[in-house]
């Protein structure tokens, strides 16, 4: 059980439950990802599976629709599962005691239940990790995020299920929009700086690319869409990351080449 | 703007960790700190509550702190004439005597 979590909004969690969910259920993981944003749901989009949802997380905690018939399973990817979030915009109607349900009935059936948390550190949020073994805040290198990622690990070792039965939440770090020539000219916070201040350790480095748009533009993860990139790569390794295996870390400016000329020119 | 912008290149990143470190070493303390305290007052003066009454504006819950201790102190004003009662007896009611309650007691957590 899996939260993508980062307390500020637009970080990449969403891009990232997609991408890390379909990598890891492209090496054969049975995988099902969570849409925890009630009222402003998106992973569907992302995934591609707006116009196929019916049956949403609010549906099975109500009792309206059972879990099965709720859970959407990728056209792509036969191991992977998506659990949309509602339009409602009854926040309330998430509780508790209906999530804690959910995961538990999904826990068994899955090797990961990744839960995509909402942005901020309200209900929805704490919720999301609420019944969390691991959490990957999603961080950019910059003031602001990393001062929500501080908020949120003060959260996830105190507010979590885990915490109070006096255990850790395992906690690692997937920088996004890294930009490795700006943070050469000093620019841009250095990852070292960055695990530093919150102490995590690091579970990826996921460059800045014009892919990641152009996979949520045509609704396919951007580990499915085009799986050579630079961001699919990092995230094809994060996920390797996850199941224990031991990757070198890997710094995009260093190991890339035309691609990441590509980047920097465009961006300098 | 742009010539200071052009000045400072190659040099807003250490700025910005520093203002992390320093803010988040504030936030970490800070933040546990008004619940903790809420928690406290609310169970501190439940539990009084049950076997003194008093007015509940005039408590005061202070928190000190020097480098190798703190200390929480709540003063709780009971006025001459407060009751208590003993909770396994709620029909027997004690009166303080004024020899008891003349002052302001204090607690000293």
């Amino acid at each position: 059980m899996l939260v993508v979590t980062s307390g500020k909004g637009g970080v990449g969690k969403t891009t990232s439950t997609a991408a890390l969910g379909a990598a890891l259920a492209h090496g054969g993981q049975k995988v099902v990802v969570i849409d925890f944003d009630i009222g402003l749901r998106n992973l569907d989009l992302v995934m591609g599976a707006e116009r196929r949802v019916v049956f949403d997380l609010i549906n099975v905690i109500n009792g309206v629709a059972k879990l099965s018939q709720a859970l959407l399973r990728d056209r792509r990817l036969e191991n992977l599962y998506l659990l949309a979030a509602s339009q409602t915009r009854d926040k309330d109607a998430l509780t508790e005691e209906g999530v804690a349900n959910v995961v538990e009935e999904l826990r068994p059936k899955f090797d990961w239940v990744i839960c995509d948390s909402p942005a901020g550190i309200e209900r929805g949020a704490t919720l999301a990790m609420r019944h969390a073994d691991v959490a990957i805040i999603v961080t950019n290198p910059e003031v602001s995020s990393v001062r929500d990622s501080d908020r949120i690990i003060g959260l996830l070792d105190s507010k979590t299920a885990k915490a109070e039965r006096g255990e850790c939440v395992e906690k690692k770090i997937l920088i996004t929009r890294y930009h490795s020539p700006r943070t050469a000219r000093g620019e841009m916070l250095p990852i070292d700086d960055v695990l530093e201040i919150l102490s995590c350790p690091l579970l990826g480095i996921i460059p800045e690319s014009q892919e990641v748009m152009r996979a949520s533009n045509v609704g396919s993860p951007v580990t499915l869409n085009n799986a050579l990139s630079a961001p699919a790569r990092a995230y094809f390794d994060a996920a390797r990351r996850l199941k224990g295996e031991h990757i070198p870390m890997y710094v995009p400016s260093e190991s890339r080449g035309f691609l990441n000329a590509l980047f920097g020119r465009r961006a300098a | 703007m742009s010539l200071f912008h052009f000045l400072r290149r190659g040099g807003s990143a250490p700025i910005a960790r520093e203002r992390l470190q320093i803010l988040l070493a504030h936030e970490r303390t800070a933040s546990s700190q008004p619940d903790l305290l809420a928690v406290l007052r609310e169970e501190i003066l439940a539990v009084i509550g049950r076997h003194v009454s008093f007015e509940p504006e005039k408590v005061q819950i202070k928190v000190s702190r020097d480098k190798s201790t703190s200390t929480l102190a709540v003063d709780i004003e009971i006025p001459n004439g407060g009751r208590t009662f003993d909770a396994a007896h709620p029909h027997s009611r004690l009166t303080f005597s004024p020899r008891n309650v003349s002052r302001t007691d204090q607690w000293v957590v």
